[in-house]
């Protein structure tokens, strides 16, 4: 159970999150001019990394607000939290 | 209680207040202050239970949670009874009732015992080796092991106790409250920080606080009354919070711990009563400080595992601090300094300590010099190579160890004793450490492992640390804790300490005997029973990984975790395997520490507070008028209104007439409501939906279908138009939540360009629901002004109106497939709008239906339940609601994967309608659907999704996903049962009214 660093409303606990997965995945603009194997790989295709990540979590039960998380997924260490459309810390 | 067993200058046992308990069914006395083990041992009991596999005697061996033998049944009231419970740690109370497991028909006298006498037949792993064949007979085995496994009886009965749950924060957390705690509790809290110190004892002070011994002492104070006095002191500080009887049982990441407190368990029966049992905090601390000492290890040998072989140390507890006697006549074996404390407090309270048996060369130490002066008989040396005494330990045999200590060698001398204290060197506790992700080192010279790196802010003092001479105690202790504190409490500088040295280490893993190795018993892991031969054939069988020993032998495996056996298996692994310690690594300590309760773990969450119950507006309406209620999610949803002695079925198909044949009344209230704003939201239902919404009128509703981005229907619902910019949803009773996550995520991550406000208004308004040919009479007495021509209020459209001055909102939509109004008004005043409908409606006989007659009357009409005829694995395609998905829109989500390869395969499960040949017979919701009976093995082509029988068609309908179904249309199928098979024909999948005539009926 770590805690994280609401953007919004500080630090809280992990029981208030849930995880939204792999960041930065872009939905395509024109989905209709993508090959099947090209909108597979936006459906379906997540990393899985054992180490450093970039993350969506989504303060569900405080101020339901969006944002990205920057977790080593090996000791939960999180490196950064900034919000939806900034841009991601340089490692 | 035998009188000569206990010492009269007892500080901690309260001598004068007497406790009476009941052991197997006999009455006994103890003190107040006794553990139910020192209160045992006080009556000269020392068998305690039967062990797991040969059911040799066992008895109590150690003063603490490392208890492997005496594991007792606590109470026999059906709801309290708690099995597994340690002897050691239960503080006896008036009414104390236990018993011994794990034994039939009782402890002295056990059936099972004849296992000891085949034990040469039940090697490691002869449960998985002699019950693998043949496969089939299993079931019978599995009988007969389950009944002489387990060790206590479960309650049978729901748990009456409370217990509770509270959260913690704190600036630094110790956990341990012996002397390296205690000084670094009181250099915590005199600098200001927000300090907790807990500790699993009654008191404080571990175990300096009853050593009182010349060879340990601090400025001239014996070490126990130097300390006491730091005691005192921390009483002075408000910043500081002692918790006594609080187990800490998990360190997780972050520094977050569990911690279980005992509140009442040392309570007298009567007194317990109405009280929270345990509490269990959820600790939050900046700092933490463990300090949670270290356990004497147990020493292998042949027959180490009869009752009256303690452990040194706890020998030594139960003398200095409880004031028992654990035998009369003592003998120690050791390989350390440690026993010799043991013989000293022993000798003073007039106990005959007749050897001490060493496996070192003779040393100086300046504690074996005083008892060497005692004139206590020291075999140098020597070790113990057997033992006697079936019940209780009567004498023991001493060999010399040979200069390699692989062997003995000489004359067997044979000592008379009636207890047998061994001590193997002392194993830090890193448990804590290690379940917060910490990694370990091992010191050689004393095979320890001890805490390394963690990446947590905490420190680990004391022995905990590996410092178990007094004087490295103290110094280290307040060196690393200003240290980590950063700051400088010179409080303990300057302390004059004496402490004696430990000058000779010496360790030997397994011990020799004069027999072979498999003709002797030298017990490692004791609850389980697994001695030090099972390790070695494990390895001899194969077995490399620490980890899959320990599995294949069940070494460390009992409710006890190994606290005692793991060190000693690691060492003869490494031992036999020619690898190092160090490298081998240990096995992964896992929370608890100690076993937690169900309860504490559950806390206030029981009964109706498991989970949130969600009732609509007129619930008590439905429960006036007998309602029976399903579970929705959270919501109690009206489920049918039986009448007189009718049943479901009855009711349902009464509700289902009347509503099609007059009028029939529904709470739709747990529908989710989502009220969606913003100069944008014609176009964020475009996205959202797979149908078209900018041309929507206003004053008009629409059905929607909701995909998700794999194209599978996700969720429906209608939605209106209330203004230009204004739009109110409803979802599915169980999606709700989902729905609205879903449409966030996609608003602030995808969409934030799009102006759109989105607001649950799910609890704000409430919904009455009417249909059925006379609704329209009904309505328009209860809203006299509205007009409900259907030119002016046509189907899927909506009007505000007044009911008495109250606004609501009137739309004319239908699930049913009958004319019908759904009324939308503020929950304050739905419940006397429904009986406002309920009175208007008399005369037309109206009837209130629940969800199951609107099951029934939706699958009439061919509707689809997302959840129900859905799966997460059905496209609008696979519907059949191809009229749904807009070929005009660019975009919207899941509109790419409807032809995703996969997509558009023609043998995807279809929706259908089925129609059984016997027009009586109703098919099982989930049944199986084949083409062909006779081809083995049979395929299944499908499944039956919604199945009911009709009243108002006078037979059995149902819907099914049939593989390829859109093109079977008028095929006979077959749905196989139990005792027959079902001729089904597959058809459309609207029963009724195909034209749509009763909507504007």
């Amino acid at each position: 159970m770590f805690l994280i660093n609401c953007p919004y409303c500080g630090e809280r606990d992990q029981s208030e999150f849930s995880s939204g997965g792999e960041a930065h995945i872009v939905r395509p603009k024109q989905p209709t001019e993508l090959s099947d194997d090209q909108w597979a790989e936006y459906l379906f295709m997540r990393k899985n990394i054992k180490g450093v990540q970039f993350e969506r979590w989504n303060h569900t039960h405080g101020c339901r607000k969006w944002f990205n998380v920057v977790r080593d997924t090996s000791n939960d260490i999180i490196h950064a939290v900034y919000k939806m459309g900034e841009k991601p810390p340089v490692k | 209680m035998s009188k000569n067993l206990r010492t009269t200058n007892n500080k901690f046992i309260d001598q004068t207040s007497r406790i009476s308990f009941k052991f197997d069914g006999k009455k006994l006395y103890g003190f107040k202050g006794d553990t139910l083990a020192s209160a045992l041992l006080a009556n000269n009991i020392h068998l305690v239970g039967r062990s797991f596999k040969y059911h040799r005697p066992r008895g109590i061996m150690t003063c603490g949670s490392e208890e492997p033998n005496a594991i007792l049944q606590v109470g026999n009231d059906p709801s309290m009874t708690e099995p597994n419970t340690r002897a050691t740690e239960i503080e006896i109370y008036e009414g104390l009732e236990a018993s011994s497991q794990n034994c039939w028909p009782s402890v002295n006298f056990d059936l099972g015992a004849v296992n000891n006498f085949f034990s040469p037949l039940i090697p490691a792993a002869f449960y998985y080796k002699t019950f693998m064949w043949p496969a089939n007979f299993w079931k019978l085995y599995e009988y007969f092991i389950r009944k002489s496994a387990g060790l206590g009886k479960s309650p049978t009965e729901p748990d009456k106790d409370i217990y509770d749950q509270r959260y913690l924060h704190c600036d630094v957390l110790i956990v341990g409250g012996g002397i390296s705690g205690i000084m670094a509790a009181k250099t915590a809290a005199k600098n200001n920080l927000n300090t907790v110190l807990i500790d699993d004892k009654n008191t404080l002070g571990g175990t300096t606080i009853f050593q009182e011994n010349e060879c340990y002492k601090i400025n001239n104070l014996y070490s126990n009354k130097w300390l006491k006095k730091e005691i005192e002191t921390l009483k002075s500080f408000k910043n500081l919070t002692i918790k006594t009887r609080t187990s800490l049982a998990a360190y997780h990441n972050y520094n977050y711990l569990l911690a279980r407190e005992n509140l009442t368990d040392h309570l007298d029966l009567n007194e317990k009563k109405d009280k929270i049992r345990q509490r269990l905090w959820k600790i939050r601390s900046k700092k933490v400080i463990i300090a949670t000492g270290a356990m004497e290890r147990p020493l292998i040998f042949n027959n180490n595992d009869r009752p009256g072989i303690i452990l040194s140390s706890s020998i030594k507890k139960y003398i200095d601090y409880y004031g028992v006697k654990c035998g009369q006549k003592v003998s120690l074996f050791t390989n350390n300094d440690s026993a010799y404390e043991t013989a000293i407090s022993l000798n003073n309270s007039g106990v005959t300590v007749n050897s001490i048996v060493d496996i070192r060369d003779k040393t100086n130490s300046l504690i074996v010099k005083e008892v060497d002066k005692l004139g206590i008989k020291i075999h140098w040396k020597s070790s113990v190579v057997n033992t006697n005494g079936y019940k209780k330990i009567n004498s023991i045999e001493i060999m010399k160890l040979s200069d390699d200590g692989a062997a003995v060698v000489g004359k067997k001398i044979k000592v008379e004793c009636d207890c047998l204290g061994i001590s193997g060197g002392w194993t830090p506790r890193v448990h804590l450490f290690t379940q917060s992700g910490g990694k370990l080192k091992f010191r050689i010279e004393d095979n320890v492992f001890l805490p390394d790196k963690s990446k947590l802010d905490q420190i680990s003092i004391g022995s905990c640390n590996g410092d178990f001479e007094l004087d490295e105690v103290i110094k280290n202790s307040v060196y690393l804790t200003n240290k980590f504190l950063e700051i400088n409490n010179n409080d303990y500088e300057n302390l004059e300490i004496i402490s004696s040295k430990e000058i000779n280490k010496k360790n030997i893993w397994l011990l020799p005997s004069d027999k072979p190795l498999g003709k002797t018993k030298p017990f490692l892991d004791f609850q389980n029973d697994s001695t030090a031969n099972d390790i070695k054939l494990a390895l001899r069988e194969g077995f490399k990984s620490i980890e899959h020993v320990k599995r294949y032998t069940t070494t460390g495996m009992a409710t006890d975790q190994g606290k005692l056996s793991n060190m000693h298996a690691l060492g003869i692994i490494a031992e036999t395997a020619g690898v190092k310690m160090g490298e081998l690594g240990t096995t992964t300590f896992r929370p608890p520490y100690t076993p937690l309760t169900f309860g504490a773990i559950v806390g206030r969450n029981v009964g109706k507070f498991f989970d949130i119950t969600r009732k609509t507006p007129m619930h008590d309406w439905h429960v006036e008028n007998k309602a029976k209620f399903e579970n929705v999610g959270q919501w109690k949803r009206a489920w049918y209104y039986p009448k007189d002695n009718e049943n479901m079925y009855e009711a349902v198909q009464r509700e289902s007439k009347a509503a099609r044949d007059s009028s029939g009344i529904l709470d739709a209230s747990t529908l989710g409501k989502i009220d969606i704003q913003g100069s944008d939201a014609s176009e964020f239902l475009n996205r959202v939906y797979t149908n078209a919404w900018s041309k929507l009128e206003i004053g008009k509703c629409r059905y929607g279908l909701m995909l998700n981005e794999d194209g599978m229907v996700y969720d429906d619902g209608v939605t209106t138009r209330l203004s230009e910019n204004h739009y109110l949803m409803t979802t599915t009773t169980g999606g709700a939540a989902n729905v609205l996550s879903k449409l966030e995520d996609y608003l602030q991550t995808e969409w934030p360009e799009l102006d759109v406000y989105l607001t649950s208004v799910t609890d704000h308004y409430g919904t009455v629901s009417i249909c059925g040919p006379n609704s329209k009479k009904i309505l328009s007495k209860v809203i006299p002004d509205l007009v409900l021509s259907d030119e002016e209020f046509p189907h899927m459209s909506f009007k505000n109106a007044l009911i008495d001055n109250i606004k609501c909102r009137v739309m004319r939509i239908s699930f049913t497939g009958e004319l019908s109004y759904e009324i939308n008004i503020q929950s304050s005043y739905v419940k006397s709008v429904w009986e406002k409908c309920i009175d208007a409606g008399k005369e037309f006989d109206i009837t209130p239906y629940g969800t199951e007659t609107m099951h029934l009357l939706r699958a009439e009409k061919g509707f689809i339940i997302t959840g129900q005829d859905t799966d997460g694995t059905m496209t609008p395609v696979d519907l059949q609601m191809d009229w749904i998905i807009s070929k005009k829109k660019y975009d919207f989500i899941g509109k790419r994967s409807l032809y995703r390869s996969d997509t558009i395969r023609e043998d995807r499960k279809q929706l259908v309608g089925l129609l059984t040949e016997d027009p009586k017979e109703i098919l099982e919701e989930g049944a199986q659907i084949v083409a062909e009976t006779n081809k083995k093995p049979i395929e299944m082509i499908g499944h039956v999704t919604s199945s009911y029988f009709s009243p108002n068609l006078n037979k059995s309908i149902a819907l099914a996903v049939v593989k390829n179904g859109k093109k079977l249309k008028g095929q006979k199928m077959f749905v196989p049962m139990k005792d027959k098979t079902i001729n089904v024909t597959i058809t459309d999948t609207v029963f009724l009214d195909k034209e749509n005539k009763r909507l504007n009926a």
